[in-house]
């Protein structure tokens, strides 16, 4: 009996490591900045280009930079959950226009609206770099201290939005509250 | 009339091929910098097709990555550093040979451990079958029988 169970028992291992294997996103390449502190940078707004953002800016606050550009078709599904949450106020989120043309992006905005309190130019892609982006969306949560907490590859959904960013941000204001 | 459409023909013929010539990669200036640029981007994976080099990847991302990698070497940093660079970034991901670290030893050594289980497995069981099958001498009788019958055979077929 047990001659025939072997086999059987090793071919349910296998299965059981390929279902998981094959569970994985094999794009969601696991991000080692999290918990390091977020990549400094100044860069112009996009806006207004005279002025300029940087991320010691919001040392302080609790905010969410998220990566776009006009070219990102993922972009674009993302885009009408990103305007709600910015009206939700719940966090204020900040853009960085990767690898864009300034034109094309502030049509973009035009016709879809304009989620972010403020995005910046990154037009040769050397900040996104220094954030580890790989590919359009990408979502940083940051806390008061210019921690990455969380990174998000590809668009946010409202699951990952009311599972984990919306917790996240609550006990980080509620840490930041209590100090 | 044919030899204005030959003529046309190879116009069209050079004009495209002029403009593929542009598409190339600009050449850098400082051979030994390309050189190492393509040996460095060899060893690391492009994030965005994941399956190819960085330095065989036409992905924008990689593009801009070997740029960066570029400037670093100009500037005169060593490989371990922008390797180092490159992984703060990225991770150990970008590696195309991963490191050997706690978390990998199961990678690098688990085919070795396979090995020697299948090797004890396979003498534990010669050993086994060895017992399992009794030698039995002939008997002296069955000894004579045999080369009996060795010399016929050998009388009638000559190796």
């Amino acid at each position: 009996m047990i001659r025939y169970l072997i086999p059987l028992g090793i071919f349910i291992v296998i299965v059981i490591f390929l279902a998981i294997g094959l569970g994985r996103d094999p794009h969601e390449v696991p991000s080692p900045l999290i918990n390091k502190a977020a990549p400094t940078f100044r860069l112009p707004q996009l806006k207004e280009p005279s002025k300029t953002f940087s991320a010691d800016d919001m040392r302080g606050k609790v905010w969410i930079l998220n990566v776009w550009a006009s070219w990102c078709v993922s972009c674009r599904e993302e885009h009408p959950l990103l305007i709600e949450y910015a009206k939700s106020g719940a966090v204020p989120i900040y853009g960085l226009n990767w690898k864009d043309k300034r034109e094309d992006a502030l049509a973009w905005l035009g016709d879809l609206g304009d989620p972010y309190v403020l995005s910046v130019a990154d037009l040769d892609g050397r900040v996104a770099i220094d954030y580890g982006v790989y590919g359009a969306p990408e979502t940083y949560v940051i806390d008061q201290s210019g921690t990455i907490r969380f990174k998000q590859i590809g668009a946010v959904t409202s699951d990952v939005w009311s599972e984990k960013i919306l917790p996240l941000v609550q006990e980080l204001n509620r840490q930041g509250n209590s100090k | 009339m044919t030899r204005l459409r030959v003529a046309s023909l190879l116009l069209i013929c050079l004009i495209v091929s002029l403009a593929l010539a542009k598409d190339a990669q600009p050449l850098g200036e400082d051979p030994a910098v390309e050189q190492r640029l393509t040996r460095l981007s060899q060893q690391l994976r492009c994030l965005v097709c994941q399956n190819e080099t960085l330095a065989d990847s036409r992905a924008d991302l990689a593009e801009d990555l070997r740029g960066e990698i570029r400037e670093q070497i100009k500037a005169g940093k060593s490989d371990k550093e922008i390797i180092a660079f490159l992984t703060q970034r990225y991770g150990d991901f970008i590696l195309y040979k991963p490191r050997v670290t706690y978390t990998t030893y199961l990678l690098w050594f688990g085919p070795f451990i396979l090995l020697l289980g299948g090797l004890y497995l396979l003498f534990r069981y010669i050993k086994q079958r060895r017992e399992l099958i009794p030698e039995t001498p002939l008997s002296a009788d069955e000894r004579r029988r045999a080369e009996e019958l060795l010399a016929s055979a050998s009388g009638k077929e000559p190796a």
